[in-house]
């Protein structure tokens, strides 16, 4: 039996860098020469700026080795599996000495993402070797109450990770108080946001810690019921779960009777989202398991009271669900020991944008922004200027770079007029507009508008017309002000959150950034030279050498040369289109 | 994800029995008379079909009860269901957030002038179809784009146009 392990991280992201034929390559050459090692599968392993990804563990250690092709999956085999020879320059992370990424996974403390990267996600075995299905069998054994585990949930100060932070074991208690003979528990798993993809992560991962949550949420609750409510968006998601179902349904995890308990009945059935971003509201998403539109409805009565046909429901997210097991094993002051005040525990982010160490990240509550951007995200990608970071997608807003210091909680979160949200951090930089951003997020909420408020179905329309004029160099002297006011009214008047919220990143970005928007407005021009229209293209007469490639390319013939002469664009005749700036080898074409 | 998808125009000449509307039999059998069928029944339709035919909402309405009306407006309101036939291979162009600051716009300009379609549209051989989707979740790769269940990332418009070029390539061979 072999002591060599090689583990291929196998996430979507690590198929789309090419991990998937790094896994073929490696089982090729095991095969091909009779190699004395194991291949094992995982998921994602976080770290998405190195994909694909591959850990060896031997004897001496584990190496987790990054940015690895199939010629480099060659070269670990002659190296390190048969000559036992450490590739140190491919080492990312391992406990044997220090590489330059220590400080992404440095001040990492992994609860949520406690399996991923660790076990086969198709693999129960792998999970309960690793505490899995610990939870649920404390609970049998020890005969805690379902009252007691709603008790563990409140002290631990856990609240809801989807985005709006309600407490976990309160909004428990709502539903375990409701009398019904069915009752219904909920896992959203209709990850939207544009920018986050921690869900994703996670059930691709370690979907039985989000099964055993969901069924110590059962147990507690008294619910029978539970509906997983996945994008339709995530295949390999869908995958892991359909199986990961099976495979606790045979084990007696899930079934009648659970684990010998007389009347525990749960069972999970996963209902395909078909992409809506409403749907992630929660009465929306209930209506759309019905088999309906997915369109709020008005609250009260509240989903504890009657929800998903009418009876008591209890919706949590996907990343809330996974850290429910972690709390019950390990107990609610260890998690609550992690955190501020208001905020307990971990959370998880994904960075994404302009930074140079993309990923998925998990940190305790109350760390800076710029701990996480500059410290575990390594900068800005190119070591441009940090502007701003994007938090909570859509319904979120942006936070300026003077704000990096702000912690990461709730409460801070919410005081910048941005809100913590799933934890999307999408990260801008100097080169990056901030009315093109807005417009770009109100392009998102005017499409996704259910249609049910006026407010919302109209005014995000209106708002985003003006935004659009603004980019175009026509924007009026009362813009801003007329996007305040619509932003009011539309919060105002909308039933469910995605309307409450849509006016945000407007807002937010009218706050801090109100000298762009009058630059665009007053000055005609975009300062991060994004705005196609705003922008002047010239002719650098040093950089020139007439090669004529320009002038050729340009669809409205606006400029004119000579060959070997210094070229000229007329004004007048140029469209902003960019050929010309693209199609330059001599960096001859300035943007003002 | 709401697309935008250019909104099919109801064709006189439309030849409507081109397709085996006796295949959603079983699909009918299965979730008939079951609470909140109605999403299960239009994507087992679509998944059959590639989009869901005209006939078919008759024929669901006609053995289920469920009203034409009802349907259709579910049919319309997630992004996930067609009403005419895509082409063979779906591009997905991501525009999430982070695909955005990294200029997926770069990339559905090169497509729409390679495949030489609009947003939305298929190709005149019915090879691909091009779509803008808000976000497919692999954000550090940013651009994305996904044809089929494979995932391309950091993207050029150029190496766009070449992957695309390269997938008809090898499927006309």
């Amino acid at each position: 039996m072999s002591t060599t392990k090689v583990i291929v991280g196998l996430g979507s992201c690590g198929i789309a860098a090419g991990a998937a034929k790094v896994y073929d390559k490696l089982n090729a050459l095991k095969e091909a020469e009779n190699l004395d090692f194991e291949i094992a599968k995982t998921s994602c392993i976080g770290m998405c700026y190195k994909e694909p990804l591959v850990e060896i563990i031997d004897e001496s250690g584990s190496f987790l080795y990054g940015g690895i092709d199939e010629s480099k999956a060659l070269e670990l085999v002659e190296k390190h599996i048969l000559r036992h020879e450490i590739v140190k320059d491919y080492v990312v992370k391992t406990d044997l000495f220090d590489t330059e990424e220590k400080d992404f996974y440095g001040n990492q403390v992994k609860i949520c993402l406690r399996n991923c990267g660790f076990i086969d996600p198709e693999s129960i075995d792998e999970y309960e070797k690793r505490n899995g299905y610990q939870a649920i069998k404390k609970i049998i054994n020890d005969k805690i109450t379902g009252e007691e585990v709603i008790k563990t949930m409140i002290d631990s100060g856990l609240r809801g990770r989807g985005g709006g932070g309600f407490p976990t074991g309160m909004k428990w208690r709502f539903a375990a108080n409701s009398k019904s003979d069915e009752k219904y528990i909920i896992c959203n798993a209709d990850e939207g946001d544009p920018g986050a993809f921690m869900d994703r992560s996670v059930l691709e991962g370690d979907p039985h810690s989000v099964l055993e949550g969901m069924i110590v949420g059962a147990y507690a609750i008294g619910a029978n019921h539970g509906v997983i409510y996945c994008r339709a968006e995530y295949p390999l998601a869908l995958k892991r779960l359909y199986n990961a179902i099976k495979q606790a349904t045979e084990k007696g995890y899930l079934g009648k009777n659970i684990l010998g308990i007389e009347g525990f009945n749960f069972d999970i059935y996963i209902k395909e989202g078909a992409g809506a971003f409403v749907c992630g509201e929660e009465t929306a998403l209930m209506a759309s398991v019905e088999g309906e539109r997915g369109m709020p409805r008005k609250r009260p009565p509240f989903p504890a009271e009657s929800g998903l046909w009418k009876k008591p429901t209890n919706i949590n997210n996907v990343e809330t669900w996974a850290l429910v097991p972690w709390i019950i094993v390990n107990g609610a002051e260890a998690f609550s020991k992690y955190g501020t005040q208001g905020s307990k525990g971990t959370k998880v982010f994904a960075l994404a944008g302009k930074i140079k160490r993309g990923g998925l990240v998990e940190v305790p509550m109350g760390i800076t922004i710029n701990e996480i951007i500059f410290k575990l995200g390594g900068g800005i990608q190119n070591d441009k200027k940090f502007k701003a970071v994007q938090l909570g997608g859509p319904s979120g807003g942006c936070i300026p770079s003077y704000l990096g210091n702000t912690i990461v909680d709730y409460d801070s979160v919410n005081a910048t007029g941005a809100i913590m949200g799933s934890g999307g951090m999408v990260v801008m930089d100097e080169t990056t507009c901030m009315v093109d951003v807005a417009k770009f997020f109100l392009d998102f909420t005017r499409k996704e508008s259910c249609g049910k408020c006026t407010f919302c179905r109209v005014g995000t329309k209106r708002m985003l017309e003006i935004l659009e004029r603004i980019t175009l160099g026509k924007g009026k002297e009362d813009d801003i002000q007329t996007l305040e006011e619509l932003a009011v009214q539309i919060k105002e008047a909308s039933l469910c959150g995605l309307g409450q919220t849509a006016p945000n990143p407007v807002l937010t970005t009218i706050k801090y950034f109100r000298d762009e928007y009058e630059a665009h407005i007053f000055h005609k021009k975009c300062p991060a030279k994004v705005c196609k229209e705003l922008l002047t293209y010239t002719v650098n007469a040093e950089n020139c050498n007439g090669c004529t490639v320009c002038a050729k390319n340009c669809p409205t013939h606006a400029i004119s040369g000579e060959r070997k002469q210094i070229h000229f664009i007329d004004q007048d005749l140029c469209i902003h289109c960019g050929v010309c700036y693209s199609k330059c080898k001599f960096e001859a074409i300035e943007i003002e | 994800m709401r697309i935008r998808r250019i909104k099919p125009e109801p064709k006189v000449d439309e030849v409507l029995n081109d397709v085996d509307i006796s295949l959603i039999d079983p699909l009918i059998e299965k979730y008939a008379g079951k609470k909140g069928n109605m999403i299960p029944l239009l994507q087992g339709t679509q998944a059959l079909y590639g989009y869901i035919p005209g006939e078919a909402f008759k024929k669901i309405s006609e053995k289920t009860g469920l009203k034409i009306s009802d349907m259709y407006g579910v049919a319309t309101f997630y992004a996930q269901f067609r009403l005419k036939p895509a082409g063979k291979n779906i591009i997905k162009v991501c525009h999430g957030t982070a695909c955005h600051v990294q200029n997926a716009n770069e990339i559905t300009d090169a497509l729409k002038e390679s495949l030489n379609v609009k947003d939305g549209e298929t190709t005149s051989d019915g090879f691909y179809t091009l779509e803008s989707v808000a976000c497919l979740g692999c954000c550090s790769l940013a651009p994305v784009m996904m044809i089929g269940e494979e995932t391309f990332g950091k993207l050029t418009g150029k190496e766009a146009v070449k992957i695309i070029k390269e997938i008809k390539m090898r499927e006309s061979n």
